[in-house]
């Protein structure tokens, strides 16, 4: 009798140990099997804001009775990225996981461990986007959903002030053709006013990137980072030309937010998404506006993919909820929902895309714009597992130089020291 | 009565014995119960402790020795390799400078004030559980919280602390491209935070400390400073060194502040405020790489280990030499 009070707290203890390891270990949903009378519960997780609003989702349900969707949405794509590495080729995982560009190619690493997208839905999505979700054996494990093509933003107002053309169609011609010229008019711009011309240096060495075949991996896996001419090229340019017309180094820091709305600066690279990132920071401002062009060609910044991992309970009923959800019609409604710029081609054709404008930015019609870009988009840069870790440095690279910390070839030499312990 | 003497006779030497005998049972469990029951109460912790504190840190250690695929949750032995990677690493060298310099910045500052502090609440003073319950306030905080808000008035160009300096006719400060600076800032949210804390439990040692020592001081005529110097600090000893010790494990784990001090998270373009933590979490959950960050956490784990002890001996001597001082 004297042990039991002992062994009932041990009892307690050890229940309530063993709730919270079940807790943490298990705390995402798990997918539920389909029952014997035609019911399933699928499950969907996205992140941020996809555009699958529950009126979207309902009218799935309502084509296919007996199906129900559950939506997760994680706060950003980092939980959404640590959740679904945890998880995959385990238990836990969404029937319908979405993964975010940027760490689309560690996913593809694991293509054995996703389901292959049906045949009839090949060939939907643009070339480069497709591609980028094929792997080397050619299956297509990725449902493509929205794309980042880029714009130039800049504003009217300061512009003007520099005595730059004012008119969407002009800016346009003014920034047509290569980054020289791009810089040219920046050049310009800075001569005249003496304040910078874009926001960030590495949103260039983005935009550059982005626009070579190869950078920093082969496709047989070969790392030709520190050998690339094309990379040091880019490095170059971007440290000589783009470092003394940029307000800040990098994006997303606390200045840069507080920077949009004083004018500090007059143009930005400008992937459709970055449009409510710009009218929510600077509402006041007026003076923004979109030019229908992209210096050295088109060039895309970030989009998504619904992936669904083969060891799911419902793999058959989420390839068709997936199937379905980046449609071209469901994708556009996406973007009306949320403004996620739709990567499939007859999506194109649609009144709900190319009638659409944005008022903020003076009523330009940023849906045209957008496919024009899209399909100025011509090559699709090989991203290996490691291109974000290398990508990443190098732009820690510009930012040093930016920083005057280093200058601009020990920063070179730094960063080749330090991507060749990768 | 030759059969009872017997009995009576047999049990006679066993008499004196006999009693302790028929309650044995009783008295050996109550016996047992005194020499186990304490390791009974105990023992949830440490078996808590066995599952979720001792499980991981011996598979951290078989994890560090190998080449981990976190997904396939599958590795291949690769002896020491990761620990030679990690020692050959610059970043972590100049990771393991950052927290150090970190660490300095805010603990010693921080110890100094938290005892000034403590000795002022410690005397007399008007609204003494207001002032008491203020310096509490801070560590209430979520550390993020504070992260963020002590980022924003640190921002470089648009950042509250700058304007100010700005305003004073003083040149701003690069706080995200000075290595010093930035550690300078980072400091300050620690300090803000644990100095609070730090003071309640050296001010709830200074109120053990007997009275009657400081009487007997004052008619000997010993004035405020002396008394704390001769009594005070002495007394304190065992709490300063347990102070000292969280504050060192504490701070040689640093990691919400310097991951909230710019966007990205990961210590500053020239690795500026990279620190151990921010390494380890930055190659284990950044580049999925569990080989290399589990060798940093053992890596990590020693130097603790190490620095403590260093910490107990060199704060045992201090303290124990000015105990010595005192008459």
């Amino acid at each position: 009798m004297k042990l039991s009070r002992p062994i009932a707290t041990i009892a307690t203890v050890a229940g309530a140990a063993s709730i919270a390891i079940i807790a943490a270990g298990c705390s995402a949903p798990s997918a539920s099997g389909g029952g014997d009378d035609g019911t399933v519960e699928l499950t969907i997780a996205t992140f941020n804001d996809f555009g699958y609003s529950d009126e979207l989702l309902q009218e799935y349900m309502d084509e296919n009775p007996g199906v129900t969707i559950v939506h997760n949405r994680a706060a950003t794509s980092n939980d959404a990225r640590a959740n679904y590495f945890q998880k995959l080729g385990k238990e836990g995982l969404a029937d319908i996981e979405a993964v975010e560009v940027d760490w689309f190619t560690e996913a593809m690493e694991y293509s054995d461990l996703l389901a292959e997208v049906p045949a009839d839905a090949e060939g939907r999505w643009l070339d480069w986007k497709e591609a980028a979700a094929t792997d080397g054996e050619g299956r297509l494990v990725g449902f493509g959903t929205d794309i980042g093509p880029q714009g130039v933003c800049y504003r009217s107002d300061l512009f003007a002030a520099a005595g730059l053309p004012t008119d969407r169609a002009d800016v346009a011609a003014l920034l047509d053709g290569d980054w020289d010229n791009f810089f040219s008019v920046a050049d310009q711009y800075t001569a005249a006013t003496g304040k910078p011309f874009i926001d960030s240096a590495n949103s260039v060495l983005q935009g550059i990137v982005n626009q070579l075949e190869t950078a920093y991996e082969e496709p047989d896996g070969t790392i030709v980072a520190t050998e690339n001419p094309d990379i040091e090229d880019a490095y170059t340019t971007v440290v000589e030309r783009a470092v003394p017309i940029s307000a800040y180094a990098g994006q997303w820091s606390d200045d840069w937010f507080a920077s949009m709305a004083n004018g500090e600066f007059a143009a930005m690279l400008c992937p459709g998404w970055m449009h409510g990132v710009i009218s929510g920071n600077a509402p006041e401002v007026a003076g923004w506006d979109v030019a229908d062009v992209f210096p050295g060609g088109g060039g895309n910044w970030g989009g998504s993919y619904l992936t669904v991992p083969a060891n799911g309970a419902n793999v058959e009923e989420a390839l068709k909820l997936a199937d379905w959800l980046t449609a071209p019609e469901q994708q556009v409604k996406a973007f009306v929902n949320a403004g996620t710029f739709p990567s499939q081609s007859a999506a194109y054709e649609d009144e709900g895309l190319t009638a659409f404008t944005n008022e903020y930015f003076n009523n330009a019609p940023t849906g045209e714009i957008g496919i024009n870009r899209a399909e100025a988009v011509t090559v699709a840069t090989f991203k290996g597992p490691k291109f974000f870790q290398f990508h990443d440095a190098l732009q820690n690279a510009v930012t040093r130089v930016f920083d005057g910390v280093e200058d601009a070839s020990t920063s070179w030499d730094t960063w080749v020291t330090e991507v060749s312990a990768f | 009565m030759t059969a009872t003497a017997t009995r009576l006779d047999e049990s006679a030497p066993d008499r004196p014995l006999r009693p302790p005998r028929v309650i044995s049972f009783s008295q050996r469990l109550s016996r047992w119960d005194l020499r186990v029951s304490p390791y009974l109460y105990i023992s949830p912790f440490f078996i808590m402790f066995a599952v979720v504190g001792l499980f991981p840190i011996a598979f951290t250690a078989v994890i560090s020795f190998m080449d981990w695929d976190l997904v396939r949750n599958s590795g291949q032995f690769v002896g020491v390799d990761q620990y030679a990677w990690i020692l050959g690493q610059p970043q972590f060298w100049t990771a393991l400078r950052n927290t150090f310099s970190i660490f300095l910045l805010s603990s010693v500052p921080q110890l100094i004030a938290a005892v000034v502090i403590a000795a002022m609440l410690d005397r007399n003073i008007r609204g003494r559980t207001f002032w008491r319950m203020g310096v509490l306030v801070p560590f209430v905080m979520a550390p993020v919280a504070v992260a963020l808000i002590f980022s924003n008035m640190f921002g470089d160009n648009h950042g509250l602390v700058n304007q100010i300096l700005a305003d004073t006719g003083l040149p701003a400060i690069q706080w995200h491209k000075d290595a010093f600076w930035s550690h300078v800032a980072i400091a300050t949210m620690v300090n803000f935070r644990w100095t609070g804390y730090n003071t309640l439990i050296l001010l709830a040692a200074m109120q053990a400390i007997p009275r009657d020592y400081y009487e007997a001081a004052t008619v000997d005529g010993a004035g405020a400073f002396r008394q704390f110097r001769s009594i005070t600090l002495p007394s304190l000893k065992p709490t300063l060194i347990f102070v000292i010790i969280t504050a060192t494990i504490g701070g040689l784990q640093i990691f919400d502040e310097p991951r909230m001090f710019d966007q990205f998270g990961r210590g500053g373009a020239a690795q500026q405020w990279l620190t151990i933590t921010l390494y380890l979490y930055d190659i284990g959950w950044g580049q999925w790489n569990f080989g290399r960050a589990a060798a940093l956490a053992w890596i990590l784990f020693l130097i603790i280990l190490i620095i403590g002890l260093i910490n107990l001996l060199v704060t045992r001597r201090l303290v124990r030499g000015e105990g010595r001082r005192t008459p």
